[in-house]
């Protein structure tokens, strides 16, 4: 064999190789505009936010409002629901991350760290959509007094964390802050 | 089988004239009429005729409703109400594919369990059993997206469990979620892609069916003595023979079929997907269709973390474990021997895995609490034993029956011993006489 066929056969090689990325590059471009297409649209995205006066809510109750298609459960704590869920050691619940949007992702589930912190500790703001497969929770019922799922029996205290159940963690906290005493802004 | 030269010969000029050019009259008498069939077919081999019939009218009702549904989440739920009450004939229309869908899964089950029985999915006959695997799996994501039309409380929260199955997926579980609901919850993108999705799988379906009816007109049918074809004695044409069996069993299908649309068409369906979609409120009970529900039981018979994986994901992972293992089945079955019928031991743990698929359904229908979650365990655990102990094991050590040496053989056995009863019992009664 000489030395010219061998050249000859790599630049063959090299053609084909270049040729079959070409396509392959091609074809991946080609294909993302149709992956694209399935994610959130712009008019969907611009629901980003919400505000909600909080004013009328008396210690006790709770409001429900829509962010992104979900239910947000806003509650104003009675003083024996925050002593009820600062009772619990962290180390004893099934998620001992606090899940909180508004804090590091290691924050631990105290009951502070759940609640819209020092000073507002009566406020919690959650996403009330099960972390199980995605039901709404109902409101002050299950074995902690706080949330239970009807769908598959997931427990949460009054912290909204989860106790017992197939749900493996608390109930996630959005991004929100106090805009005022009486307005709360999630997103 | 196919192995033989086609018999078509044209009659007339413009049949030789078609023959050269597009030989699809040739393609139809070689399929469906001169096509040899084992003689010793019985009535559950009919089903795969059924199973066409149903496909044929899903598809037909289907598109249409689709003239008259609107995908839009402020009039999804209204445009169905409208097909009920004000489209002439739209009530027939909506009962006939709604339930039409449930008798497609009646069918379907009689013949994977046909399939089951008589080992319909051995060598070599591999891939038309992973095709019909196939279009179970394309009939299930069918199924569930059109449930989601109607726009009722069942079908918002049916998609959310659903989709929410896919974020037990470490990682990029919650993207993947997003990018299915193209949103963050369950909401009109998810309605629209549903629709459009709903209409296209049932055409590719029909694609796969095509695929599934090829490989066994290569391979040949199988039939209940699990023995291969030898002789022409072995087989009868397709027509008259299976034509008229199978239009029997099809109009008895659909007598069947009928009552269901006539006199119980929601019977089949839930009370609560007759309310309109609320985001803000789940169903005090979310239940599947009733031919999802083993599957649901094995989804919350996993209450418990194994190692790394936590119980959501290790649910999500049996569920879909449990009907992908379908898939190897061809491969976890060791018998040399296709039929039950040969198979003592077999055919008894076939018929408990029967009962067992249909105690599964019942679970599933129960909340998931008190005794229940042990029996759904207990049902979990025997479900995969059958196929990843039960079947290689056996196979191994089980004594088959005696074979005869022909489907003919078997054919004329059982006949003699059939009069030789007849005739005993004529004779006693003669004696008694």
């Amino acid at each position: 064999m000489s030395a010219n066929e061998t050249i000859e056969h790599n630049r063959r090689d090299f053609l084909y190789i270049a040729t079959a990325m070409t396509g392959v590059v091609g074809a991946g471009a080609v294909a993302w505009p149709f992956i694209d297409q399935m994610r959130p649209d712009a008019s969907t995205l611009a629901l980003a936010t919400i505000e909600v006066d909080i004013s009328s809510i008396e210690p006790g109750m709770s409001v429900t409002a829509k962010w992104r298609g979900k239910p947000i459960f806003i509650r104003n704590r009675t003083e024996a629901e925050i002593e009820e869920a600062k009772a619990v050691t962290v180390a004893d619940l099934p998620d001992t991350n606090a899940r909180n949007a508004n804090l590091g992702a290691d924050a631990a589930a105290t009951d502070v760290d759940r609640s819209a912190g020092e000073g507002k500790e009566n406020w919690i703001v959650m996403i009330g959509s099960c972390t199980h497969l995605g039901c709404v929770p109902l409101g002050q019922a299950g074995d902690f007094g706080g949330w239970f799922c009807p769908c598959h029996g997931s427990h949460y205290d009054t912290a909204g964390r989860i106790r017992s159940g197939p749900a493996p963690e608390n109930l996630h906290i959005p991004n929100y802050e106090f805009i005022s005493d009486t307005v709360i802004r999630i997103g | 089988m196919s192995g033989g030269h086609s018999t078509y010969s044209p009659t007339t000029g413009l049949g030789r004239w078609f023959d050269t050019r597009l030989p699809i009259p040739r393609l139809v008498h070689d399929s469906f009429i001169s096509y040899p069939v084992p003689r010793n077919l019985n009535y559950a081999y009919t089903f795969g005729g059924i199973l066409a019939l149903m496909l044929g009218v899903q598809l037909i009702t289907g598109i249409v409703l689709a003239m008259h549904y609107s995908a839009s989440t402020q009039l999804a739920f209204d445009s169905v109400e409208k097909i009920m009450r004000d489209v002439n004939s739209g009530w027939l229309l909506r009962y006939l594919h709604a339930n039409g869908a449930s008798m497609f899964f009646v069918a379907v089950y009689i013949h994977l369990f046909r399939g089951l029985y008589y080992g319909s999915y051995k060598a070599p006959r591999e891939i038309i059993w992973v095709l019909g695997c196939i279009i179970y799996l394309l009939m299930m994501a069918t199924a569930f997206m059109g449930y989601v039309l109607p726009w009722g409380q069942m079908s918002f929260w049916g998609a959310t469990v659903i989709t929410g199955f896919f974020t037990a997926i470490p990682v990029v579980g919650e993207w993947v979620q997003t990018l299915l609901l193209g949103g963050f919850a369950v909401d009109n993108p998810t309605l629209n892609r549903f629709f459009s999705l709903h209409y296209l799988l049932p055409f590719m379906i029909a694609g796969v069916v095509v695929l599934h009816i090829w490989a066994f007109h290569i391979t040949g049918q199988t039939n209940p003595t699990g023995i291969e074809v030898k002789h022409k004695t072995d087989t009868v044409p397709f027509t008259p023979y299976a034509t008229i069996k199978d239009g029997f069993a099809m109009i008895v299908f659909v007598a069947l079929f009928a009552y269901f649309v006539f006199y119980i068409p929601n019977f089949m369906g839930h009370a609560d997907n007759y309310i309109p979609a609320d985001p803000l409120k789940t169903p005090a009970h979310i239940v599947p269709e009733w031919y999802f529900l083993p599957f649901y039981a094995i989804l919350r018979a996993i209450t418990f973390s194994i190692g790394p994986i936590d119980s959501k994901l290790g649910g999500v992972l049996a569920m879909f474990g449990a009907v992908l293992i379908l898939f190897v089945v061809p491969w976890l079955d060791t018998s040399k021997v296709r039929s039950a019928v040969y198979r003592p031991w077999y055919k008894l743990f076939f018929w408990l895995f029967l009962v067992n698929a249909v105690f599964l359904g019942w679970l599933g229908s129960r909340p998931a609490e008190g005794i229940y979650i042990a029996l759904m365990q207990a049902a979990t655990a025997f479900y995969f034993g059958f196929f990843i102990i039960i079947m290689p094991l056996l196979g191994l050590i089980e004594t088959p029956r005696r074979l005869p040496n022909s489907i003919t053989e078997a054919v004329l056995e059982k006949k003699k011993k059939g009069s030789a009863s007849a005739q005993t019992a004529a004779a006693a009664t003669e004696t008694q006489g």
